[in-house]
């Protein structure tokens, strides 16, 4: 397929303006679980839309079970997923990364000078990383106290450190203030590593520093650790000092307002927000997210363009790749029906989030979601967490669901 | 669910949008609970699909009268499960049946549009 690029880089689209229309041009930015299912959602919608996928790697790497990877229980391969499939739904996949969005003429620009006109924006451009947020936590300080928050390269760098670590090593994993990316990934995460200490490096120990004084499934986390692993895990709430205030790469001391921890492996998951090109088109506002509309995604500082996934302020609904899907179809059906002239439905939203704490240990957080003044409400009554008691069969299962899930939503998106 | 009715709703974002013709059409429509439309299943499709069989159910092809069922009996307890009680408790009867039919929908129709 030509793709709009050779012609709009060669400056001669003849309409800047592409008008709302049936075969109308949407541009979804990001190729991650939100945008690469909304491409694929619009795809099937009515209107007969082109859709063009904008997007800089040719390979997508997916943070859902990086952890596992990380513990030494599965391989990198298995994160790995291409945009083949997505191309051949008719979908314009260009390898690229938006550098500029004008949301007045309807043009994203590209780094390499190129433009694109868009009907309709769909912007899932994931997170950043906020690096300068945790004084001595730069780029440079990354690659030796890996976050390992967005998956490759950083979530093996963190289990080759795992790996040289000796027996009787402190591990320490620093947790970031809510909102983030996987409110449940950091206990998982310290879950997944006490299991490798366990069993191949017993007299270890690992201290989860928090910036809060509460987490996502916090009493089946707590519970599971106590009898999985004794005492191996201990977490350090903000109230108890878990906050950090500084960091020093050279030592791999982690400081917070009570002391300094020096730690033989340190996992810093720094504070984040929404990627830059949301900041560069205008749609994030001083929290650092993307306030939208609930019925459409729609930003709510600029008509014309839709934001979901992590970078969007979603309301009860959190920064997971369930919920970034979910958001992605909905968002499909509200743009291909704006585009068309018609009301859009308001949608009904389903998240459910699986935790590993043991390969064989799942428990998860569900939740059903719709619009209520003017944000994504939670469904009262619908939602929650698994049983606190239950049987080992129980949480078999629910690992078991984990890996389905996993399986069914990158095969519905990039299979 | 929440209190609020179609109505409202639905001409809120109407003359949000500046859409009064539709606004004054769907004034029209007695005052019911929120109305299902295909697109409440979308989301059932993050577990529930081809790449699933084994585990979780496929549930494309059987009978759309057995999701109700199921859906029902998980939302009273009466059917044990691991999840699906947690989400079922988010749906009405109407709904319910509008997400079983388009949930059953036959292989082959997975890629057709969600609407008209
Ligand atoms: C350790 C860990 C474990 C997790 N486990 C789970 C789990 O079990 N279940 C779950 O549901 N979620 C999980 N998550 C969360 C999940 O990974 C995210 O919620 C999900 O990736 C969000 O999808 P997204 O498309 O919004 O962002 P991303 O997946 O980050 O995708 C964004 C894409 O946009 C692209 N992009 C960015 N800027 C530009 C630009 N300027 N131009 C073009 N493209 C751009 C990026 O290259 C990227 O490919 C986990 C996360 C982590 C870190």
């Amino acid at each position: 397929m030509l793709s709009g690029l050779a012609a709009a880089g060669a400056g001669v689209l003849a309409a800047p303006h592409v008008r709302a229309q049936a075969g109308a041009r949407i541009v979804v930015v990001g190729g991650g679980f939100a945008g690469a299912s909304c491409a694929r959602a619009l795809g099937r919608e009515a209107g007969n839309l082109a859709v063009t996928l904008v997007e800089p790697n040719a390979r997508y790497t997916a943070c859902p079970f990086s952890n596992a990877v990380i513990a030494g229980l599965r391989e990198m391969d298995g994160q790995n997923f291409g945009y083949e499939a997505l191309r051949r739904t008719g979908v314009d996949v260009v390898t690229a990364r938006v550098v500029a969005v004008d949301a007045e003429t309807r043009r994203v620009r590209l780094e390499d000078g190129a433009s694109l006109d868009y009907a309709r924006l769909v912007l899932a451009p994931g997170i950043d990383l906020d690096l300068g947020a945790i004084p001595g936590y730069d780029a440079a300080a990354a690659a030796v106290l890996p976050h390992a928050w967005k998956a490759g390269e950083q979530t093996l760098l963190l289990r080759r450190q795992l790996e040289a670590m000796a027996d009787g090593g402190l591990v320490v994993i620093a947790a970031p203030a809510n909102p983030f990316r996987c409110p449940p990934g950091p206990y998982e995460r310290a879950s997944l590593i006490a299991y490798y200490l366990k069993a191949r490096k017993p007299r270890s120990k690992l201290i989860i520093l928090d910036a809060k004084d509460a987490f996502s499934k916090q009493r089946l986390f707590e519970a599971a650790w106590t009898e999985l692993y004794g005492g191996l895990i201990e977490w350090v709430p903000l109230s108890g000092g878990g906050r950090l205030t500084a960091v020093d790469a050279a030592t791999r001391t982690l400081t917070t307002e009570f002391g300094s921890h020096r730690a033989a492996v340190a996992n810093v998951i720094p504070p984040q927000r929404a990627a830059a090109v949301a900041v560069a088109a205008g749609v994030a506002d001083r929290t650092g997210w993307c306030p939208i509309d609930p019925v459409t995604f729609e930003s709510r500082l600029r008509p014309g363009i839709h934001v979901i996934g992590d970078a969007a302020i979603a309301g009860a609904m959190p920064k997971s790749a369930f919920a970034a899907d979910a958001q992605a179809k909905a968002c499909a059906r509200a743009v291909a029906a704006l585009v068309r002239g018609r009301e859009p439905d308001e949608p009904k939203l389903i998240n459910t989030c699986y935790s590993l704490v043991a390969p064989d240990y799942g428990i998860s957080i569900a939740g059903v979601y719709q619009p209520r003044g003017g944000l994504l409400a939670e469904v009262e009554g619908a939602g929650g967490v698994s049983p606190i008691k239950a049987p080992p069969s129980f949480r078999a299962v629910e690992a078991t669901y984990a890996m389905a899930w996993f399986r069914t939503i990158t095969d519905g998106i990039f299979g | 669910m929440s209190g609020r009715t179609h109505r409202t709703g639905v001409a809120a974002r109407a003359s949000r949008r500046g859409l009064a013709v539709a606004a004054l059409l769907w004034a029209a429509v007695p005052a019911l609970a929120r109305t299902a439309h295909p697109g409440d299943a979308a989301a059932c499709g993050g577990c529930h699909a081809p790449a699933s069989a084994g585990e979780v159910p496929d549930l494309r092809g059987r009978p759309p009268a057995e999701v109700v069922a199921a859906m029902r009996a998980f939302r009273s307890g009466e059917r044990p499960a691991t999840v699906m009680d947690r989400i079922a408790k988010g749906y009405s009867d109407e709904e319910i049946r509008a997400i079983a039919a388009w949930v059953t929908a036959p292989p082959g129709e997975a890629e057709r549009p969600t609407q008209p």
